[in-house]
């Protein structure tokens, strides 16, 4: 169903030194970034980080207080008319009329963008052909999540963005939604997500872009995040001298709670070696042991302080 | 003009979906008009009660869909970030905005023509009947009570919009001369009324119905000093999103 799209790596979304103001709140400050043809961006960062501010900018919705934005070469404020037909966009609150059905709406979406033919298809798509004749207020949150998604795809975007797209849907729904933006990857889209849930995007994104307080603190693929992002935990009953064991390790260690630990910095083997060795000498049995790379959330963590909010 | 019949095909469905809409564009006109010409209850004089009465409820069956209709559904539509989703569609506000006011003129017709056969079966006189001016009258009401409609919709969120919509057009039902002559309400109140344009356009059109209207001169200028007014101030305040 999704044609090929040209020009798969090139830059498709490029922002520059944007900064949004609401009134006498900042929304964006001074953030940039690339997202490419053929990748998944996540835009990732807790509610009221600058996402979404950032995403309206790209769309069309909202003016840039300063800097510059381009999509697909084209300015979302003075070319949004030529920009209108190449992208698709998926509303954090799906922008439709609680009495309108589906069948009808996805029939209408497609008019718009002069594709009528693609109705049928994108209804098997999103897997709803069972409530073509429901209206939008009567669907479950996962139906209409995709109903939102199907309306994005009506133009055959090359690029898409989508805000929260699997926000407060089922297991089945997540997979079907996770594997059409593997298919519009797959085809060449850029796909450009913003969500606060971090295991998501940790599931499905190529490139990462960490918003907090407005601003981006971190950007890269997953790897380059996780790079230096690796530790080893423990368990213990007894009580360790930090000091002691950090000089002995030559990795700071630190305290979870009163029995878990965290070597961080590494996920060497011969670490978990001198750990035990140093552990044994002490007299002291160490246990649940596991190495390797942080979990996106742990990475968001420390790179924001622990502050979530 | 393909954009345009598919935008205009939708806001007929949605509108004509909406129960609450047809009670009110096409339910209270209807029953008003029925239920005051079979029972003898307003102050007409010598006038036939549906005689009296077609203009007015003409009048309010226009207030109804350009103001109450359009306004609500499009307060709505902003709240559910409906205009904005369309925003990023090749539609345009151009297309969309026609699109609306193109669903206001199909209501109304249909509005015009079950009100004008409902008061023709009741017994109204319909000799003195002028086609032109009633049409320009109901265009000319229908910029007026779009405008303030859509000042409403663009500024309120949803359910006050609501209220505010139907507080609105309960107070021009009552000081619009649509259910009782203006003479009957008192000084202050009248003088008050006369200048609404729910009073102006029921006077053009009890002139151009039937022949007896009050000041249609003055009338004319009030309605039109509010369509200017109504179309600015929807133009100036109404936001998108």
């Amino acid at each position: 169903m999704i044609l090929p799209a040209p020009h798969t790596n090139a830059i498709a979304v490029e922002v520059e030194g944007l900064t949004v103001r609401h009134g006498f709140t900042l929304a964006v400050d001074n953030v940039s970034f690339a997202a490419r043809s053929g990748r998944v961006t996540a835009i990732v960062g807790p509610n009221g980080a600058g996402k979404t501010s950032t995403i309206e900018v790209c769309e069309g919705f909202s003016r840039a207080t300063s800097g510059s934005v381009r999509v697909l070469g084209l300015d979302p404020q003075k070319q949004r008319a030529q920009l209108n037909k190449r992208i698709g966009v998926m509303l954090q609150d799906g922008g439709i009329y609680p009495t309108a059905r589906v069948g009808e709406l996805i029939r209408h979406y497609c008019t718009l963008f002069g594709n009528q033919r693609l109705h049928t298809e994108l209804l098997n798509l999103v897997g709803l052909n069972h409530v073509v004749n429901t209206t939008y207020r009567r669907l479950s949150g996962g139906e209409k999540q995709r109903l939102s998604l199907a309306l994005a795809l009506a133009n055959n975007p090359d690029v898409i963005f989508l805000d929260e797209p699997t926000s407060g849907i089922d297991v089945h729904g997540r997979d079907l939604i996770r594997s059409i933006i593997q298919q519009l990857r797959d085809r060449g889209c850029c796909v450009i997500i913003a969500t606060h849930e971090l295991d998501e995007a940790e599931r499905f994104a190529d490139d990462i872009i960490v918003f907090h307080q407005s601003k981006i603190v971190a950007s890269g693929t997953l790897d380059d995040l996780r790079a230096n992002h690796e530790e080893i935990r423990f368990r213990t009953s007894l009580s360790i001298d930090i000091a002691s064991l950090t000089r002995h390790l030559g990795f700071e260690v630190r305290m979870v709670d009163r029995e878990r630990y965290i070597v961080d910095g590494t996920s060497n083997p011969e670490v978990i070696v001198a750990l035990t060795g140093w552990a044994k000498d002490h007299g002291m049995s160490i246990v649940d042991v596991a190495a390797g790379s942080r979990r996106l959330d742990d990475v968001f963590r420390q790179l924001t302080g622990g502050d979530q909010q | 003009m393909k954009l345009l019949r598919a935008q205009l095909g939708s806001e007929l469905r949605v509108l004509l979906r909406n129960g609450e809409q047809l009670l009110l564009i096409v339910g209270i006109p209807v029953l008003l008009l029925t239920f005051f010409s079979a029972v003898d209850l307003l102050p007409t004089g010598d006038v036939a009660s549906v005689d009296f009465l077609l203009p007015g409820i003409i009048a309010l069956a226009v207030m109804s869909t350009a103001m109450v209709s359009l306004g609500i559904a499009t307060g709505f539509e902003r709240s559910y970030n409906v205009l904005k989703r369309l925003g990023a569609t090749p539609l345009g506000i151009p297309r969309l905005i026609l699109a609306k006011a193109l669903s206001v003129v199909v209501i109304e017709i249909g509005q015009l023509v079950l009100l004008v056969g409902v008061a023709i079966s009741l017994g109204a006189s319909t000799s003195s009947l002028n086609v032109a001016t009633t049409l320009t009258a109901v265009v000319l009401g229908t910029l007026v009570f779009s405008g303030i409609g859509l000042t409403l919709a663009g500024r309120l969120r949803g359910e006050v919009n609501l209220a505010a919509q139907n507080g609105l057009y309960l107070v021009l039902l009552l000081l619009g001369g649509i259910l009782f002559p203006l003479a009957e309400l008192p000084g202050a109140l009248q003088t008050m009324a006369r200048v609404l344009p729910s009073g102006a356009l029921a006077d053009i059109l009890r002139e151009s119905l039937t022949g007896a209207g009050v000041s249609a001169g003055s009338s004319w200028a009030i309605l039109l000093v509010w369509a200017v007014i109504a179309q600015i101030s929807a133009a100036r305040f109404f936001r998108w999103s």
